[in-house]
């Protein structure tokens, strides 16, 4: 006798068969959904891991009493001795292009370099020896293996002869790879050798402080506020609508809007984290708001009523009760905000944040630029090396996100126990 | 056991005077009528019921008489509504100290997500009615022995309220309501979301607790009313049809209406 409860019917079939297919449907989506997370995140990762990494070049520097005077280090011409220097090690090398393609090999700052090694270290002078210098972009990419050799030499920036002088420095042991510390200790630069993420990342922090500071404390109360006490007419669903439509409006209009404003109208000093906070705390606000409200409206009004039952005032019910019952939601909005303000460019180019900064900021009144601008920066130059610091400024950034959801998911737990 | 007391609480009735004295009440939500010209006087220190049909207007009657309507925006409460011979809707009432003098027990068991002590505390921490640990600790023994719990939580007041059974978060929720000495406890179907043994432990504890407050409750379950009210009120359509002892309610109704539904045959 056959099982009467199997699957028979045409019905109970295609029943059947019609869950099965949404089931291989969503499992298709989420897949293609994580391919293109790996393929995004992997070629970032790929393009810009070679950042961790710089090369060096030694050369023999003579610095004895005659090319540098002991007590009047600063007015050598350091430039000229590594100049020097260089022509020494390659002797065969006469006219003029080439040997300005030799200068070529070592970042631009070699003076300054040397310079420093010097005052770091004064037991240098007086002998001839052997000294490193941070190499210039092309040659590092070369060393790292990211220049294609099989092109034309017209195609490559580098050139054979050049290739053959690494070559033989190679051979010689006078090139080295080390940890490129440079690139979290550096603010930008013109070189790709020097530039670093420093003065980037110290912006967006500074900047997001102010955006945290200024907009949490408005939307928690507006929310609150907008929430617990306002009375329901016509006043405060205007507002309600205007709030979200004010989460929809694209960020260049608020960069717009803080050009117009903070800068011309009340003269905030440009290009500072203190003008892009306050833009990107226009932003962030409406999603503040709505995300609290949203975690203040979850909370069971059977506890409201308890409290008020009690006897309890109004603002007591909602402090006591509400409010701690909401603040994981509340706190997650928050940080979901605040990594919004994180990623936004388009306001911080209309409030001059995109300008070039050498230097890492150390107050909120100083010029900056931020984590997002700098990738667009660096996108957007044209030495082949800024490729890699792009990729890897991306990955800064995303780091600095993970970071911010961990504190989230990290905040929320422990509110959460509370209770 | 010595506890600070609102003016109210010092308040004496003469015998037979009404605790609640309710006149003429209507109350509208919008434009629709719930309740129509209501007058009920409750006495001291009794139990007495709200039975009605769905929809009937007896939990809007309770809730007018701590102001729990005032939440709803679109109510509007007229008439006069007197505890102690006070209007408790006249201008200068402030519903805070209204609601430490009425305390009120819900349909559904809404102990705060803290412990239990804290659950307990929470009113007299508020209201400041004990200054330090040692009498609040006095008061939360109190509460909870008066609602019955204390043998069950002694060992485990630190663990959250929302751990308890359904039973003993209402009784919870009792001890929470008479740790602030209100004179009035409205129970607004407190046995409707309880298994049978829950409930029966609630309707004695209901019984008990008659000796100190006045209690109304409002039930859907007429044996219920009958069980722990001493005097009962049935509701039907906003209207207060009839009033009185329980035993003459149920047993003799006057008319046709109350006779018709507790018989079953409408509700």
């Amino acid at each position: 006798m056959t099982n009467m409860f199997t699957n028979t019917s045409l019905l109970r079939k295609s029943r059947a068969a019609a869950e099965l297919r949404f089931r291989w449907f969503g499992r298709i989506a989420i897949g293609i959904s994580l391919a293109f997370l790996f393929i995004m995140v992997g070629s970032i990762i790929n393009k810009g891991k070679s950042v961790l990494i710089s090369s060096d070049i030694a050369i023999i520097i003579d610095l004895g009493p005659n090319q540098v005077d002991p007590n009047n280090i600063n007015q050598t011409g350091f430039d000229a001795l590594i100049k020097r220097s260089l022509r020494a090690t390659f002797p065969e090398i006469t006219s003029r292009s080439d040997k300005k393609k030799l200068y070529g090999l070592l970042s631009a700052d070699m003076g300054f370099e040397l310079q420093k090694q010097i005052i770091a270290n004064p037991n240098l002078l007086g002998i001839s020896q052997k000294l490193w210098f941070t190499a210039s972009d092309d040659v590092d990419l070369l060393l790292k293996g990211s220049v294609d050799l099989t092109t034309q030499e017209g195609d490559r920036r580098i050139s054979n002869l050049e290739i053959n002088w690494i070559a033989k420095l190679k051979k010689s042991g006078n090139t080295r790879s080390h940890f490129n510390k440079k690139f979290f200790m550096n603010g930008d630069s013109r070189e790709p050798e020097l530039a670093g993420i420093l003065s980037a990342l110290v912006g967006s922090i500074l900047t997001l402080s102010v955006c945290f500071f200024v907009s949490f404390p408005i939307a928690i109360l507006a929310a609150i506020y907008l929430e617990e006490f306002a009375p329901k007419n016509k006043i405060s669903s205007f507002i309600e609508v205007n709030i979200n439509n004010l989460a929809a409006v694209p960020s260049i209009v608020f960069g717009l809007l803080g050009l117009a404003l903070l800068l011309n109208v009340f003269g905030l000093p440009r290009s500072t984290p203190l003008v892009g906070g306050l833009v990107l705390s226009l932003m962030t606000l409406p999603t503040i708001i709505i995300a609290a409200r949203a975690s203040l409206r979850s909370v069971s009004p059977s506890i409201r009523e308890a409290a008020l039952g009690m006897g309890a005032s109004p603002i007591q019910a909602t402090f006591h009760h509400v409010v701690p019952l909401a603040l994981p939601g509340i706190l997650t909005g928050t940080i979901v905000g605040m990594a919004q303000a994180l990623g936004e460019t388009a306001p911080l180019l209309m409030i001059g944040m995109v300008a070039f900064i050498a230097d890492v900021p150390s107050s909120i009144i100083e010029p900056a630029t931020a984590l997002p601008v700098q990738i667009f920066l660096w996108a957007d130059a044209s030495e082949r090396a800024f490729l890699e610091k792009t990729s890897a400024a991306i990955m800064v950034l995303l780091v600095f996100l993970i970071l911010m959801n961990l504190l989230a998911i990290l905040l929320r737990k422990k509110f959460e126990k509370r209770f | 056991m010595e506890i600070k007391t609102d003016t109210i609480n010092s308040l004496k009735l003469n015998k037979n005077t009404p605790i609640i004295q309710a006149k003429n009440v209507d109350v509208f939500y919008g434009y629709k009528q719930a309740l129509d010209n209501i007058s009920l006087d409750i006495p001291e220190n009794k139990v007495t019921s709200l039975i009605g049909p769905s929809g009937c207007g007896k939990s809007t009657f309770l809730r007018c008489i701590n102001r729990m309507n005032d939440l709803v925006s679109i109510c509007r409460v007229t008439g006069e509504i007197k505890i102690f011979n006070q209007d408790i809707y006249a201008q200068e009432v402030d519903v805070v100290a209204l609601r430490a003098n009425v305390g009120m027990v819900f349909q559904k068991p809404n102990p705060f997500p803290k412990s239990i002590y804290e659950n307990v505390a929470y009113g007299p921490k508020i209201h400041r009615l004990s200054s330090n640990k040692s009498d609040m600790d006095e008061l939360v023994e109190w509460s909870l022995r008066k609602a019955g719990l204390w043998e069950e939580v002694k060992d485990r007041l630190n663990e959250v309220g929302t751990g308890l059974s359904g039973g003993q978060q209402q009784r919870l929720c009792i001890a929470r309501a008479i740790a602030v000495k209100p004179r009035v406890i409205l129970m607004d179907e407190p046995c409707s979301a309880l298994d049978p043994i829950a409930t029966a432990i609630i309707e004695e504890l209901i019984d008990e607790l008659r000796n100190n407050f006045s209690i109304i409750i409002v039930t859907h379950s007429m044996q219920q009313a009958a069980r722990v009210s001493q005097r009962t009120a049935f509701f039907h359509m906003g209207n207060l049809v009839e009033s009185g002892k329980t035993k003459n309610i149920f047993t003799s109704p006057k008319d046709e209406r109350t006779q018709n539904y507790i018989t079953g045959r409408i509700g």
